[in-house]
Parts: structure tokens; C-alpha cells; sequence
């Protein structure tokens, strides 16, 4: 790093100023934040509150209308990516970009390769590499191929990817969203590590409990402006939510003891094979009854998903799976989907947006996928727009979707209010069993304690309702019961009340057998 | 929020403002090419658009063409609402000629009544039957689309070239036709009618199933976006993951879309082969597909933009023979190059310009607003 005069008091990142516009939306208005050397700073916000614009200005990926970047107190240009490195600052984004079938050291020296043959490039690489490794802390095998590491080792290879490159100031994107508690946990260790070291790190998240884990600092964001920065140790969740959303929110809805009924859904030895061959379900039985959500836990790409698509017809399986006693087969005139959805089976797919939706249609078309036969919205040949039109104005306004405008594109509404319209459409077909995944991936903090206050009056009105969720704070606000599934298993069940956040992680992680 | 957000442009700004800049475009690059072999570029325009819309003769033949546009246009937009790029649609017209052909051959002492439904229906069987072959191939075994239409254009062409030379050829002729059907099926042609009405028109060649091409766009807007089998069409166009979500079959709804497509394509031939020729000819459908994608393309695979596209291309058929007549610099090659640039800028690059558009009227709501 250049030392100026000023460099001791300067902050390692300012951003001043931070103006910018795409069209009509202003994705940051005049945002000014300070970011401490050698500290750990959060940054959280809703869905578009801009945290992701001013990263990305940052990173070079945008350049700002106006405003002023100064790294180490040096007011400082940044094009492009490549000016970011250059200037010491390192992204790890939420999706990785590694090359699944290059080894770490392969990938970590990928772009910068730095000698015309790759065996001189190598040697150097695998040099520096270790080096690293070792004054961080990194324990890492170098020659490992990425797709046999598990999603925690790709992490680290892309931080070591950022301080390979360089970095001093590193900015890490919702790292947690695909990490098991005890990942989460060696994660913080290590950027607890870079700030003994000296290092900068710019944390972006929506979990407000990694927030006060970690941060030194945090800067609240809303509607593209800084609400305020204030010290970690000075504030509580609760607080930052106020702020983040600008109401009183509850991160906790309250859950009535259960009333559990007749079994609903009886699944026996259930076992998936995807397309190339792979089992991805394996030999999984359980049971959901009235009344109550029994929540599958899971590290994501354990097979929750594969067994969700399963049960809701989208996949062929093995096995028997009984709804209300009874088989549901497909004939030549139903598909699987269909006929389920025929027995009173709702599913609230986990990616709304290219399954629960069709992003171009009008939202009350999307308010009807799945359901476009039903005699309600049909006449003999043509369909009865203005019934459907009608059906979907009052799911959106019970569901209160925002614009409450039926007619406008799928794609232009918010994915929490895209959420709302998937569920107002499931939810108010009257299922006898729910099947929910990911409810609230991607949605607000306001939205999220309105979906989850809808899904309980489900259970309290006597509906089963199966619950995927990646989240674990989800799966314990909800869950009566707790499936965990590693490798396509269900390896644990827990009562609710059993069930702790330390058990589960180890169960997520296949460490313990089967309970 | 507002009502609309902000990135979402007023529709006429995308159908009608867009359009027509890329048009323009189109028409100033034609000038260039028209100066470049020694023309004036007005006289042309001025011979274009006369030689289109001057006179009654000339906007029969606009209509005529037109019609023909309309239902492959129409055709090509059914595809492509269930995903699929059906370049079909000139083999699919060239056997629905077949099924028009036997109609009116084996029928010729019925009544035209009788025969027209009949003729219709043979019309669109055949084109069905067709497009099915690649549809079914599409949707069961991942042939992709394009190639197999493409190949079965070659096919149809080789097979009706057989069918007419060898089978259904005139006894005792050279000529490589039919024979003439009888002269009660042929179409009642537009300039009879307005003759009865005391007014003379010329002799254009349009008939009465220009009226089929005004219902086939109604009934095409109701099936897309009024019926179920529309919805899960589009759909499946959309997103197969989301159809796979709604239990809806893609291979079902990409057959069903490619029937249709293909029967759209082959009533075509009932405008030529009935309206027109009055016999079955070898090699008339003359590209009548291919203009059918740029319609499609710039009518946004809407029957209203379909059919004012389908009218722009009737015109710039008519008016550039019209030109090639007048003035003598233009060739007919030059016809093709003056539409090959309107396909280009309207269809090709349709969103060449649309960015800079969209920015402008941003900028104003913007403007507005504060």
C-alpha cells in the first residue's frame, strides 16, 4: 500500500458522496461510508437497498454519477475490476467463480498466470500459495480438484483467490448463505484472523445475527441511502431490523403449540435418480400430518430440493408416496403435477422465478400456473380473463402485494411480492398438504415475517405442510418436527423442542449418524 | 412504487416508435444504395410508394401479397410463442398446394360451397401433417427445429416437383402443372366484385380469402392468449421449467404448436392455388415463408403488428416490381436488396435503436417526475 502522510488516521475504504442512477431508479443517493482499517465492517439492507450497487462501484463493476472513492485516503479511480485489484481491494462473490474442473492452485493463479510457461507460472504460484496458506491460516491441499472440495474449501479458495491478487481490503458477498453453522463459525474465525493481521474486510449480509456475531461497525442501507453507521457493540437485532425496514419488525413470529391430525403425506423408501445417472434421493420414508410443518434441514445440493420436486410430481422417483391414504398416479391425460395438484397438493416451488412464475406473463396469468384448466377460470374454449383478473386482485390485495396491479408484468414486482403472488395462489387454493421450499430466499425482512405469519395460520387451520428450507433460523421458527438430510439421506429427526442449532450443524454435516 | 416501474417504456414507444425509426433507417439506407447506381432516391421512393398504393390495381396486389404474409407471419409467431423457430413454413405451404390440389382436382363438379371448406381443410390437414413430422421429432428426441424444417422445405420441394411432373401432370403436356381445375372452383376475385359495382380495378389477383386472413389474425389472438392450450403454449415457450412445475406437457404443447403453425402455412396455397393459379404449378410458394419470419419478427408475434407488417411487405413487394418497371437503373435484384435491408433493420436488428429510444423517454419520465 502507498503511505501518505495522512495513511495512520485514514480510513482503509471512503466512499463519499456515492451517487448513482439507473433510469429512473436511484440505486444510491449521496452514500458516504468510512471503513476502518484493520476492522470488520457490515453492511445490510433489504433487497434493493443498494448494498449490492455500491459494492459493485466499488469493485469497478459500475461507475458512480458522482461522488469520491479514496482507498488508504488517496482519492482513487476504479474502471474496472482490474483497477479494484489493483488497488488492494478483493471480492468474493456470493456465487462462485471457480473453475470446477481446475485444481485450487489452477484457479487461484487462473488470469495472472505471470510467466509464458505454465510450469515456471506453476512452481511460483505453489510457492506464494503455501506461503499464504500459511500465515493465514488457510489449511488448504492445493492440488484438490474444486468439484471434490465441499462449498466451505471453495470459499477459501476464493479468498485466497482475493489475497493471491493481492488484497488488502476484502469484500465478501452474503458469504454464508451456503455454509453449514460450523462453517459459518471457522469462516468468522479466519476474518477474525485477517483483522489481527490488519486486513480490511467489508461484510455484505442479510442475517443480522452474523452482523452482531462479528462486525466491529455496520452501516444500515435503505432505499439506496445510509440510514446510519453505527458500532456493532452499541446496537441490537432488533434495532437494525427497525432500521433496515423503518417499522418495528418481528424477527421472531409467535408459534401457537401444535394440534397435529391424521397423517397426510406418507412417504415410504423414496429414492431419486437425476438425469445423468446420479442418486440424489436416497431410500427416504416419513410422514406429515395435519396441523403440524415438518421442516427439512439441509446444507443446500443434499438432495432437499431433488425429494421437494419429487413429492410435487416434477421428477420421477421410486417408491410409494400415499396422500391421504391413497397413491397419486399420473394418466394420459394428467401429468403427476396435475393430479396432485387434483388432490388438493399446493407447492411453492424453491426457485419462484423460473418455476413458481413466468417472468414475461402478466401477474394474473402467473396467478394461475398450475391451475389454468381449472373449470373456475374456463368456459367451454376460451378462458374467463375477467374472473382471473378479478381472482388475482383479491388474492394480491389479502396478500398485500405491492403495486396491487394485476396486469403488470410478473418480472416487475419484487421478489418478495413475487413470493406473495406464488403463495397467494397456493395458499388460497385450499391445499390439504403444502409443500413449501426456500419461502423467503431473497425476500425482505418485512416480507419474510409476513410469510411465515401465513404459513403457521396454515398449520393452524389444520393443513400438513412440508417445509424445505436452506435457513436454519427458518426451519427452527417454523418446524414442529426437523428432518436433516445429508447426501440424499435423511440422517436425523428431531422434535422441535430437541432440536438446537449445534445438533443440527453437526447432522448438516454428516458427522453424526443417524439419530 | 409507482404503478409502472421505470424501466418499462410506453407500448406504443415499443410497437409502433421503434418500428418505424428502424424503418426509416432502412428506407434512408436504400437511398444511399438507390444514389450509388446513379437514381434519384425520391423519384424511387415516390414510384415505390405509387407503384404500392397509387392506384386500385396496385393495392389489390398489395392485398393479395399481404394475405399470403398474414398466415405465414401468423404461422412463425404460433411457434415462437411455444419456442420454437418454425422456417417451415415454405415447404409447409408448398404441400398444403397438395392438399388443395386433390381437393379441387377430384372434386371439380362440386359446388364451390362444398369444396372450399373442404379445400381449406385440406389446406391446413396437410400443412399439419408436415410440421408435425419435425414437431414430434422436436419434442420426443431433441432434433432441433430449425435444421429439420429447413431440410423438410427441400423435401416438400423435391417431392411436389415428382408429385407434379410425374403424377398429377396434365396428359399430353410438357408443362410441369396440373391440369386446370374446373373453372366453378375458382375463387371469387375482388375485381369481379367491384365490376358488379360499376368500378374497375384492373385485374389484381386478390380474392375472397383475403377475408380468412382478417379472421385467422381474431382467432390466432384468441387462441394465444384466450384459451388454455395458449396459456400452457406459452408457457412452455417461456419457461420449460415452470411448465414442468405446472404439470404441463412440452412435448404435447410443441406438437400442438407446430400443427398449428403448419396448417396456418399451408392455407397459403388456397390463395394461390384456388385464388390464382387454378392449377397446381411446381415451385410457387417463392419465398412467401421466409418473408412470413420477418413479419413475424416485426410484428412482435402479434396478429395486429403481423398484420400491418404483413402490409408493409405486400407493399414492398408490389411497389418494388412497380420501381424495377419504372425506373430503369433498378433492377429486380435491387427489389430484394431494398427488402432485404427493411428485414434487417426491422427484424435483425430490431433493437438497434430501441436502447437509445428507451433512454430518451426514461430520461423525460425522469424529468417529469422531479
Amino acid at each position: 500500500m502507498p503511505s501518505s502522510p495522512a495513511a495512520p488516521a485514514a480510513p482503509a475504504v471512503e466512499l463519499i458522496g456515492i451517487d448513482k442512477r439507473f433510469g429512473a431508479v436511484h440505486a444510491n443517493r449521496a452514500v458516504s461510508v468510512a471503513i476502518a482499517r484493520g476492522s470488520i465492517h457490515g453492511i445490510v439492507g433489504e433487497n434493493g437497498a443498494g448494498k449490492s450497487t455500491l459494492m459493485s462501484i466499488l469493485y469497478g463493476y459500475y461507475q458512480a454519477d458522482a461522488g469520491e472513492i479514496r482507498v488508504g485516503g488517496r482519492p482513487c479511480r476504479i474502471h474496472s475490476s482490474h483497477d479494484a485489484i489493483a488497488a488492494g481491494i478483493g471480492m468474493v462473490h456470493q456465487h462462485f467463480m471457480l473453475v470446477d474442473d481446475f485444481s485450487v492452485l489452477e484457479n487461484v493463479m487462473l488470469g495472472i498466470e505471470g510467466a509464458p510457461l505454465l510450469r515456471e507460472a506453476t512452481a511460483k504460484a505453489r510457492a506464494a500459495l503455501a506461503d499464504l496458506s500459511r500465515s493465514y491460516g488457510l489449511d488448504i491441499d492445493a492440488d484438490a480438484v474444486i468439484h471434490d472440495l465441499p462449498v466451505g474449501l471453495q470459499q477459501r479458495v476464493e479468498i485466497l483467490k482475493a489475497l493471491y491478487r493481492g488484497a488488502e481490503i476484502l469484500i465478501l458477498d452474503e458469504p454464508t448463505a451456503v455454509l453449514t453453522p460450523q462453517e459459518v463459525d471457522q469462516l468468522f474465525l479466519m476474518l477474525r484472523r485477517f483483522r489481527e493481521l490488519g486486513k480490511t474486510v467489508i461484510l455484505i449480509t442479510h442475517k443480522l445475527r452474523e452482523i452482531m456475531a462479528v462486525t466491529d461497525r455496520v452501516t444500515v442501507m435503505r432505499g439506496g441511502a445510509v440510514v446510519d453507521t453505527v458500532d456493532t457493540a452499541a446496537t441490537s437485532r432488533e434495532q437494525l431490523a427497525e432500521m433496515m425496514v423503518g417499522r418495528k419488525v418481528l424477527l421472531q413470529v409467535e408459534k401457537p403449540p401444535a394440534t397435529v391430525g391424521a397423517v397426510v403425506l406418507d412417504v415410504a423408501r423414496l429414492s431419486v435418480i437425476d438425469g445423468s445417472g446420479v442418486a440424489r434421493v436416497k431410500d427416504v420414508s416419513f410422514n406429515v400430518r395435519a396441523g403440524e410443518i415438518v421442516g427439512v434441514a439441509g446444507v443446500s445440493g443434499n438432495g432437499q430440493s431433488e425429494l421437494l420436486e419429487a413429492l410435487a410430481g416434477m421428477r420421477s422417483f421410486t417408491g410409494n408416496v400415499l396422500v391421504n391414504g391413497k397413491a397419486v398416479t399420473a394418466d394420459h391425460h394428467y401429468s403427476l403435477a396435475r393430479m396432485l395438484r387434483r388432490r388438493r397438493v399446493s407447492h411453492v416451488p424453491e426457485d419462484r422465478q423460473r418455476e413458481g412464475l413466468v417472468g414475461p406473463f402478466a401477474a394474473n396469468e402467473s396467478a394461475i400456473l398450475g391451475y389454468q384448466d381449472d373449470p373456475a377460470c374456463n368456459g367451454l374454449i376460451l378462458m374467463d380473463r375477467r374472473k382471473i383478473v378479478a381472482r388475482c386482485q383479491t388474492e394480491m390485495r389479502s396478500f398485500d402485494v405491492r403495486p396491487c396491479n394485476p396486469v403488470l408484468r410478473t418480472a416487475a414486482f419484487s421478489g418478495g411480492n413475487q413470493q406473495k403472488i406464488v403463495l397467494a395462489r397456493e395458499i388460497e387454493r385450499d391445499p390439504a398438504l403444502l409443500l413449501v421450499g426456500q419461502p423467503t430466499r431473497g425476500v425482505d425482512i418485512g416480507a419474510i415475517e409476513f410469510i411465515h405469519r401465513r404459513l403457521l395460520e396454515m398449520r393452524a387451520a389444520g393443513k400438513a405442510i412440508l417445509l424445505v428450507s436452506v435457513e436454519l433460523d427458518e426451519i427452527l421458527a417454523l418446524a414442529d418436527r426437523i428432518l436433516v438430510m445429508f447426501d440424499g439421506r435423511i440422517v436425523g429427526e428431531l422434535p422441535r423442542a430437541e432440536a438446537t442449532e449445534a445438533k443440527l450443524g453437526l447432522l448438516m454435516a454428516g458427522i453424526e449418524g443417524h439419530a | 412504487m409507482a404503478a409502472a416501474p421505470a424501466s418499462e417504456i410506453p407500448r406504443w414507444v415499443d410497437y409502433l416508435l421503434v418500428p418505424l425509426v428502424n424503418l426509416g433507417v432502412a428506407l434512408l439506407l436504400t437511398g444511399v444504395v438507390v444514389v450509388a447506381v446513379g437514381a434519384n432516391p425520391i423519384e424511387a421512393l415516390k414510384s415505390l410508394v405509387f407503384g404500392a398504393v397509387g392506384y386500385p390495381e396496385a393495392i389489390g396486389f398489395t392485398l393479395y401479397y399481404a394475405t399470403n404474409f398474414v398466415f405465414t407471419g401468423l404461422a412463425v409467431a404460433v411457434a415462437f410463442h411455444a419456442g420454437l423457430f418454425n422456417i417451415g413454413c415454405e415447404g409447409q405451404a408448398n404441400i398444403g398446394g397438395l392438399g388443395v390440389g386433390l381437393v379441387c382436382l377430384a372434386l371439380g363438379q362440386w359446388p364451390l360451397v362444398i369444396v372450399f371448406p373442404i379445400a381449406v381443410a385440406a389446406a391446413a390437414l396437410f400443412g399439419a401433417a408436415w410440421a408435425f413430422v419435425p414437431g414430434y421429432l422436436q419434442a420426443r428426441r431433441g432434433s432441433h427445429i430449425v435444421i429439420t424444417t429447413i431440410m423438410f422445405n427441400f423435401i416438400a420441394s423435391a417431392l411436389m416437383t415428382y408429385l407434379v411432373v410425374h403424377v398429377l401432370i396434365e396428359p399430353g403436356q410438357q408443362a410441369p402443372r396440373s391440369s386446370d381445375f374446373a373453372p366453378g372452383l375458382w375463387l371469387p376475385m375482388a375485381k369481379d366484385l367491384t365490376r358488379a359495382l360499376g368500378i374497375d380495378i384492373g385485374d389484381p389477383p386478390l380474392n375472397l380469402f383475403s377475408l380468412l386472413a382478417v379472421l385467422a389474425c381474431v382467432l390466432v389472438w384468441l387462441f394465444i392468449w384466450h384459451t388454455r392450450w395458449g396459456y400452457e403454449l406459452r408457457t412452455v415457450g417461456h419457461s420449460e421449467r415452470a411448465a414442468r412445475y405446472a404439470g404441463i406437457s412440452r412435448t404435447r404443447a410443441i406438437i400442438l404448436a407446430m400443427l398449428i403453425s403448419g396448417a396456418l402455412s399451408g392455407l397459403v396455397a388456397v390463395n394461390d392455388i384456388m385464388g390464382v393459379h387454378h392449377y397446381l404449378p411446381v415451385g410457387w410458394t417463392v419465398g412467401v415463408g421466409f418473408v412470413g419470419i420477418a413479419v413475424a419478427l416485426m410484428g412482435r408475434n402479434h396478429p395486429v403488428g403481423i398484420a400491418m407488417a404483413a402490409l408493409l411487405f405486400g407493399a414492398l413487394n408490389q411497389g418494388g416490381s412497380e420501381i424495377a418497371f419504372d425506373i430503369p437503373q433498378i433492377t429486380k435484384e435491387m427489389v430484394v436488396v431494398i427488402q432485404g435491408l427493411v428485414i434487417l433493420f426491422c427484424g435483425a436488428l430490431e433493437n438497434m435503436f430501441k436502447p437509445q429510444i428507451a433512454a430518451l423517454f426514461r430520461r423525460r419520465a425522469v424529468a417529469e417526475a422531479t
